[in-house]
């Protein structure tokens, strides 16, 4: 039997369904609110149901698909439901973290966008207690080619980057790792996805549930004004428009960062945890104080009064809506005894935040909202927060392919020869160095980092107790594309095998689902396949999801985004001086091929360059072959056995070969025998020995394009002396492929027929990898 | 001998330093409100976004009490080193001659860079030998020096240029390449590339800049070397 809404002041006349559709409700949602009311909602209560009522705050659409996902594990200290997750490291301490999406403000404001969205995951990782020590970040935009076509995609990159180290940088945690890619289903949807790691002592770790009816709630931080407003559901749950004015319109509802609020705010948050002055800590992200204050009240099976006329502004004559919905960041919500309440307010005062108390925790169970004492909105927690309506997805694979072929590269063929195809690729916005972008990053303060950008596979950050952490982040979105259940398997295992390069043993993930309309049956089918791979990698490789988001609605009038479940997995090493690294390191040293490597070119880095569509459907995976290969890999890391790991992933086995070149400054003399080839799936009908030979450099093949540069998960090229090359080979198939030296990528093929497939100095080498650096100036 | 670290509001490489100066002696963090520098032998004035750069960065760090303090020891031969901000505070605080510039690509740029040691005489490259080669990275978007060319010649003639950047590792433009330079007494010292993060092979693969460490170690302790 609902209860009936105590009555409330006048605030403006009472809104209509019409207000409710254009705040992003539904008819039948609407009715829903006036049943849970007693009655049609006020303005306040209006306001906040739409924003916690709407995907983003609610996730109606996903919630039942989340609910398959594996959470539990034996590291897992906190799983999913709290602001951050977080896992058991060793030595008394958990790392929490998590990853969070900021798509559509960066859409319409990359700098401030990108840098809200690093302060917004920041915040959840000290909420619960633990000091941030590192960030990475993942990002998606159109194609950046030069000239008017990719203005756009350049514009959002140097943004986005330009944001995330400012707020980063400033706020004195590294960035030590992420991705990018262009591809152009981002075009006019961008994904700007961060996620943060923090170190805290077990003991320490504090939950957001309200409890103890008389205590006091007491906002800190950053004063209130107008940022924001309706940004959570008009903005994130609506597909965007295409431009134009239209981005114009929504650019106040951009929030403004400044990370030097956010450094004296995680200061502040952290000294109240130290001395014990808090029972509770909650950050304020989408829908503000709304969501915080609801979401506390609801953990914690309590009321809560809010008075609006408590809580310091920067604007003046602010509505009572505008205040409970103003997403101004930097700020932090807790609960304090009454008997603490001037600890807390003095410890403000120190750190120059404000401190207010703003209103009380009650045992009525329901939300209330008030103005210098007069009662402006009355809504029960359980409706506001746990009552909304969950819908099923009703996913349909498509018949028809969703995306067209990406544009084809002029010149390059099948034809074309290895050179010049490993230069197009090694050139390309997908493959050429990150250098530009990850020094604009301070990857280093805080003295932990072992392993920096490029250096290895994976970020790795010291331990006190002589361990370390690896953290990696990624997702191939085309290739999901191309089959969302593999694709997203190969998304977990990539990650996984970046953690296994450097020693690591996973401990727990991540995820940050971005996808299109998930009411259209193609979207939610590919919505459901990822989430069924996600759980199945994740149960194999014994990595539980301890937290994670979803952006749903990434499409606008020219089609979807690839669907991108970006993956971040957090692992240990147990000494930090064995962290693996990824260029050749020793003239002399063995190169081996390690793993069941299944090379094809569908939906591959070349077959995008040459303009290919993609596939429909990926090679099958053997999961646990490819587990069992990384924790080969990783042990014989851990045991110094190896020089250097890397694993095969986008560029296929050259790619990964010159990488490991560039990376370590030295060349290597790569022989591929012809049983390389049986390792490549054949077409129906067969091909021969690839191409002829005449002394020089031959044309490639599709049988040698597909050795030299398909892709699939599971490979690995290491270095190092023979014996340990041969130990390893005890455990995985281990295929020598040459050797360390001089300075130049030589690859030939071996045998009767031997010849030169390809050549290149570490100069041309370089100077392809560097073609990001022309978008930098 | 005991280091003090100060530390304002907007600070990130305070801790840093801290570890890097308990590597060689004591050493504590001095609060920026706080006029009473404990009793150091020496203060490290460090890196990061001190009142979040607002106005210019280290406008605002000049005038705490701490700093007031600290210009009062530095006025009576206290060693006084400054790292990247903190360099940027000492020049607002006209302990130091010149100023710190937007970098010449108007970027944040983060390297491991190879300085030079043009001057190995004094406190704070008393470990060094002249001439030779350091490996310490710096992580700045304002850090290209600029002084005017009397005041660098008067500088070049005192040996006040202590370091510069080696051939071609020179981002952000600094004047005749310069890294890092002291006053006229050569107490007060200021540097743009962070030696606190160059202590440990382990972490950045450079023990280089413990050296400016030891040596500020080495001054107080009245070792010769």
């Amino acid at each position: 039997m609902p209860v009936d809404a105590a009555p409330r002041a006048g605030v403006g006349t009472t809104p209509t369904v019409d207000d409710a559709l254009a705040l992003g409700l539904t008819r039948a949602e609407y009715e829903l609110v006036c049943e849970k009311q007693g009655g049609p909602p006020n303005q306040v209560e209006l306001a906040m149901y739409s924003l916690l009522w709407s995907e983003h705050c609610a996730y109606k659409h996903s919630k039942k698909l989340l609910r398959t996902l594996p959470t539990e594990g034996e590291h897992v200290v906190m799983g999913p439901g709290e602001n951050a997750g977080a896992v058991d490291v060793g030595g008394g301490l958990v790392c929490a973290f998590k990853v969070e999406s900021h798509n559509h403000p960066s859409a319409v404001e990359p700098f401030q966008g990108a840098a809200t969205g690093v302060g917004g995951i920041l915040r959840d990782i000290f909420a619960i207690g633990a000091r941030p020590i590192a960030v990475l970040d993942s990002l998606r935009f159109g194609e950046p080619a030069a000239g008017p076509a990719g203005a756009r995609a350049r514009y959002l990159l140097d943004g986005a980057v330009s944001g995330i180290g400012h707020y980063g940088n400033s706020i004195g945690v590294p960035t030590v790792g992420g991705e990018v890619y262009f591809e152009g289903p981002y075009e006019h949807n961008c994904l700007v996805n961060a996620m943060a790691l923090g170190l805290a002592a077990r003991e320490r770790l504090v939950r957001s549930a309200a409890a103890g009816p008389g205590n006091l709630l007491i906002l800190f931080g950053a004063s209130t004004g107008r940022d924001g407003i309706g940004g959570a559901s008009v903005l994130a749950s609506a597909e965007l428009g295409a431009g134009g004015d239209g981005d114009l319109d929504k650019r106040p509802t951009v929030q403004v960062g400044d990370p030097f609020e956010e450094k004296k705010l995680l200061e502040c948050s952290l000294e109240l945890l130290e001395r014990g002055l808090i029972v509770s800590l909650q950050d304020l992200g989408a829908a503000g104080l709304t969501s915080s204050a609801s979401e506390m009240a609801s953990k914690g099976g309590v009321g809560i009064d809010v008075d609006v006329a408590k809580v310091p502004l920067r604007e003046p004559g602010m509505e009572p809506f505008e205040v409970m919905v103003s997403e101004s960041q930097e700020r932090m919500l807790c609960v304090v005894e009454p008997a603490n309440a001037d600890a807390v307010m003095e410890l403000c005062a120190k750190w120059e935040v404000n401190g207010s108390a703003i209103g009380t925790v009650t045992d009525t169970g329901r939300m209330r909202v008030l103005r210098d004492g007069e009662l402006v909105g009355d809504m029960p927690v359980a409706a506001l927060v746990d009552d909304c309506p969950l819908y099923d997805l009703q996913p349909q694979k498509p018949s028809e392919p969703i995306y067209g072929a990406p544009p084809a590269t002029a010149g390059l063929t099948l034809a074309s020869t290895p050179r010049d195809i490993l230069l197009a690729i090694l050139s390309s916005p997908n493959l050429s160095s990150r250098r530009p972008l990850f020094e604009q990053y301070d990857s280093i303060v805080q003295s932990r980092t072992v392993r920096r950008p490029e250096q290895a596979d994976a970020a790795v950050l010291a331990l006190p107790d002589g361990g370390a952490l690896a953290v990696s982040i990624d997702c191939n979105g085309r290739r999901v594309a191309a089959d969302p259940y593999t694709g997203t398997v190969e998304a977990v295992l990539e990650c996984a095998a970046n953690l296994a390069c450097v020693g690591a043993e996973p401990l727990g993930t991540t995820n940050n689902l971005n996808f299109g309309n998930p009411e259209k049956p193609h979207i939610a089918w590919q919505l459901s396949e990822s989430v069924r791979g996600l759980g199945d990698a994740c149960r194999a490789l014994r990595a539980p999801i301890v937290g994670g988001n979803v952006s749903l609605y990434n499409e606008g009038a020219t089609g979807p985004i690839y669907p991108t479940p970006v993956i971040g997995i957090v692992g240990r090493l147990p000494d930090a001086r064995r962290a693996g690294r990824l260029g050749f390191a020793r003239a002399g040293d063995q190169i081996a091929l390690v793993g069941a490597l299944r090379p094809s070119l569908g939906a591959s880095e070349l077959a995008k360059l040459l303009g290919q569509p993609l596939p429909d459907g990926l090679p099958e995976i053997d999961i646990a072959a490819v587990a069992a290969t990384q924790a080969a890999v990783r042990d014989a890391v851990r045991a110094g056995a190896l020089s250097s790991a890397h694993d095969v992933a986008e560029g296929g086995l050259a790619v990964a070969l010159a990488e490991c070149c560039l990376a370590g400054g030295i060349g290597a003399q790569v022989e591929l025998a012809e049983d390389l080839w049986e390792a490549i799936p054949r077409p129906a009908g067969g091909h021969g020995a690839p191409g002829p030979r005449s002394g020089s450099e031959p044309p490639a093949s599709t049988l040698l394009a597909t050795a030299l540069f398909g892709e699939g998960p599971g490979g690995f090229i290491v270095s190092g002396g023979p014996d340990a090359l041969r130990a390893l080979g005890e455990r995985v198939a281990t295929v020598p492929i040459g050797r360390v030296g001089d300075d130049v990528l030589s690859i030939v093929e071996a045998g009767a027929t031997a010849g030169t497939m390809l050549t290149l100095t570490l100069e041309e080498l370089a100077e392809a990898h560097g073609a990001l650096g022309e978008l930098f100036p | 001998m005991k280091f003090g670290v100060l530390q304002f509001p907007g600070s990130c490489d305070e801790v840093d330093a801290l570890e890097a100066a308990r590597r060689v002696g004591d050493a504590e963090l001095i609060w920026h409100a706080e006029r009473d520098l404990g009793g150091a032998d020496a203060i490290v004035v460090p890196g990061g976004f001190s009142y979040g750069d607002y106005l210019r960065a280290g406008a605002i760090a000049r005038f705490s009490p701490a700093m007031e303090s600290v210009i009062a020891f530095a006025r009576d031969g206290g060693l006084v080193l400054g790292i990247c901000n903190g360099f940027q505070v000492l020049c607002e605080a006209h302990l130091l001659p010149g100023a710190l510039l937007p970098n010449a690509n108007l970027r944040f740029t983060f390297r491991q860079l190879e300085l030079e040691v043009l001057y190995g005489g004094g406190p704070f490259t008393k470990a060094c030998a002249l001439g030779e080669r350091l490996s310490i990275p710096a992580k700045h978007a304002w850090g290209r020096y600029y002084a005017d060319s009397d005041t660098l010649a008067v500088m070049d003639r005192s040996g006040q240029i202590v370091l510069r950047y080696a051939p071609g590792q020179n981002f952000n433009g600094s004047l005749h390449d310069i890294a890092g330079v002291c006053n006229e007494a050569g107490n007060v010292f200021g540097m743009m590339p962070h030696p606190e993060h160059a202590v440990d092979e382990l972490i950045g693969g450079s023990a280089d800049g413990l050296k400016i460490f030891e040596s500020m170690r080495l001054t107080i302790e009245g070792a010769v070397v």
